[in-house]
């Protein structure tokens, strides 16, 4: 275990933490929104994150093809990420209006099945799209190590690791200092008295699923550009892992979310180093059974009236 | 109610009985894979219809019967215990299974309770898939011994029909007798509201664990017909999209209502068979099928009269 003291070894795997911990944050980010206005798992919400990987890679790809990525490099990759998350935005937006919105005052089983057959079928969808086959992004910058003496770090992940801050800065921006996150957070405390107050509460649900499945997009952007490869299937296990990041943090709480991602990619990162990489998933779910028995309210959380 | 029932359960039966032979060797088998599930429902039924505790995770209590008895009846360790002995022994090591997550996740409610059981069940898949000395990981367990009487060996689709209905007859009477008992009642009550049951003196934590108990207990026959019926068990058998079939086919047939779960099991497991010329759109038809049904017809096809009396109020 001597390369546990190696500092080397220790800022890699923050660097990795920290990259995979962004991406996880970002996610969570829709699930917490959600959670934190309708009290719902967005169960699809992997597959939003999904689908907004695919709308990347279709950006990508025909900026590759037409020839414009190789005189614009940066501004493709930003075009990219603009059209994965109106692709997830115009379909988080479907999802509310069709799947959630019918069953808003129904049984709380009545959304999450809901939600499940809409996961089960946008996964279908994509399937059936890209005929189960797996995609390659196209690599439009070549990865490069940045050196600083005894550690390195990829462009892709400074990349991933800045732009996840900046998002997550500019929503935290949004929700505090603008009127219409002002709504939101008078909706997530009081549904009823925020529409009292004169707030149009489909239009500030709405506009929070928008908010959360663009979020998601960039995440899928983001983990497309650097693992390479995508498929129909790739939201499952990234929406189970933001969702526990999420709950990590504190349902429902915004910084609560941020936390709870970076702090589930650094348990991962550093948790392969004392076990088989096998097991990383376990890391997650292991975390996840023994926060909600300690901590049910995660780390930020505060304690919400047990709602049944 | 009580007499179109006394009516109409002989002459069902009956026709399921006689209904192999009629429909050939092809059609038993997937009758055999629709009777499991329709197993698996009756036992989440319970866990989630009478007591209300969403469980995503139950296929982890299929996966421990299916491998407690893979695991003392196959080659893997030269152990060959009889089936009909296992068969109280998986149910045992599923009930155990019930009682272990049970325990840790008595205090939490819904959603939460939904995550943490779909945790566990993964956590158990992961396991088998790693676990090599023990459950011979990915490539599973072969060659798993048939249940034998004597000389008689339940090896074709028909002699697993009548095993597999007898399950079933078995299952729907505990069930049902579960229903209508005191513990049947004071589930119901935890579930409507579970702070007016506790002050009307139901022990909460004792009825929790004990639905999540006889709930796996179900899944634990399940899992030991499903290995002996297989022969041969994967980790990939067991995966996530297992519980959420199950479940599936409990609400899609009409929660609390055990010709719910045959009528939804008929439909899930069955009508992909039917549909198989078309089967790379089932999935997509399944998902659609379930959003459509809980903004239609959130009690299912086949509602429990109870609950239906419960929708009129």
């Amino acid at each position: 275990m001597s390369y546990l003291l190696n500092p080397q070894v220790i800022i890699d795997q923050i660097i990795n933490g920290l990259t995979i911990g962004g991406i996880y944050a970002l996610i969570a980010l829709g699930y917490t929104l959600v959670y934190g206005i309708l009290f719902m798992i967005n169960f699809a919400h992997g597959e939003i994150f999904m689908f907004g990987s695919f709308g990347g890679f279709a950006a990508l790809t025909y900026f590759v093809n037409s020839g414009f990525s190789d005189t614009h490099p940066g501004l493709s990759i930003v075009a990219a990420f603009l059209a994965a998350m109106v692709v997830s935005a115009i379909l988080g937006a479907l999802l509310e209006r069709i799947a959630y919105r019918p069953l808003r005052n129904a049984p709380r089983l009545a959304p999450l099945i809901s939600a499940i057959g809409a996961s089960i079928f946008l996964q279908n969808v994509m399937m059936l799209i890209i005929k189960a086959r797996m995609q390659v992004y196209p690599d439009i910058i070549q990865e490069e190590f940045l050196e600083f003496g005894w550690f390195s770090i990829s462009y892709f992940q400074l990349f991933i690791i800045s732009g996840s801050v900046l998002l997550m800065v500019g929503l935290y921006l949004f929700i505090q200092k603008t009127k219409t996150g002002k709504a939101m957070r008078a909706v997530a405390e009081d549904r009823d008295a925020a529409s009292l107050m004169g707030i149009d509460v489909n239009r500030i649900i709405l506009i929070t699923f928008v908010i959360g499945s663009a979020l998601a997009a960039a995440a899928g952007v983001m983990v497309g550009i650097y693992y390479t490869q995508i498929d129909h299937m790739m939201g499952f296990i990234p929406g189970i892992k933001a969702f526990t990041a999420a709950v990590l943090g504190g349902i429902g709480n915004v910084p609560g979310a941020m936390l709870g991602g970076y702090f589930l990619g650094l348990a991962e990162a550093f948790g392969v180093l004392f076990m088989p990489a096998e097991y990383k998933d376990v890391i997650a779910f292991g975390l996840l059974v023994l926060v909600l028995i300690f901590r049910p309210s995660g780390i930020l959380g505060e304690v919400v009236s047990e709602r049944a | 109610m009580m007499n179109t029932k006394k009516i109409y359960l002989p002459i069902v039966v009956l026709f399921l009985l006689l209904l192999p032979p009629m429909v050939g060797n092809y059609w038993t088998q997937v009758l055999g894979n629709i009777g499991i599930y329709v197993m698996l429902g009756i036992g989440l039924n319970v866990v989630v219809g009478f007591a209300g505790l969403l469980d995503l995770g139950y296929v982890a209590f299929y996966a421990i019967g299916a491998y407690g008895y893979a695991l003392l009846a196959s080659p893997h360790f030269g152990i060959h215990i009889p089936f009909w002995v296992m068969l109280p022994g998986c149910v045992a090591l599923a009930a155990g299974g019930g009682a272990l997550l049970g325990i840790p996740v008595l205090r939490m409610r819904g959603d939460y309770l939904a995550i943490v059981t779909l945790g566990f069940g993964e956590i158990i898949r992961i396991l088998l898939n790693n676990l090599d000395p023990l459950t011979n990981g990915p490539r599973g367990l072969l060659r798993i011994d048939a249940p034998a009487m004597g000389n008689f060996v339940v090896n074709s689709p028909f002699r697993w029909y009548y095993l597999i209905f007898a399950g079933i007859i078995f299952s729907a009477f505990v069930a049902d007798r579960l229903n209508n008992s005191r513990i049947g009642r004071a589930w119901i009550a935890m579930r409507e509201d579970q702070d007016a049951a506790a002050v009307m003196g139901i022990n909460i934590l004792k009825y929790k664990l004990l639905a999540f108990t006889i709930g796996a207990s179900f899944a634990g026959i399940g899992g030991a017909i499903f290995a002996a019926r297989q022969g041969s068990i994967f980790p990939e058998n067991f995966s996530l999209m297992v519980s959420i079939n199950v479940l599936c086919l409990i609400i899609i047939g009409g929660m609390g209502s055990i010709p719910g779960v045959i009528l939804g099991a008929v439909i899930l497991i069955g009508l992909p068979e039917i549909l198989r010329g078309v089967h790379q759109y089932r999935m997509l038809a399944f998902g659609g099928l379930l959003v459509a049904m809980m903004i239609f017809r959130p009690t299912g096809f086949i509602p429990s009269a109870r609950r239906k009396m419960e929708l009129r109020e």
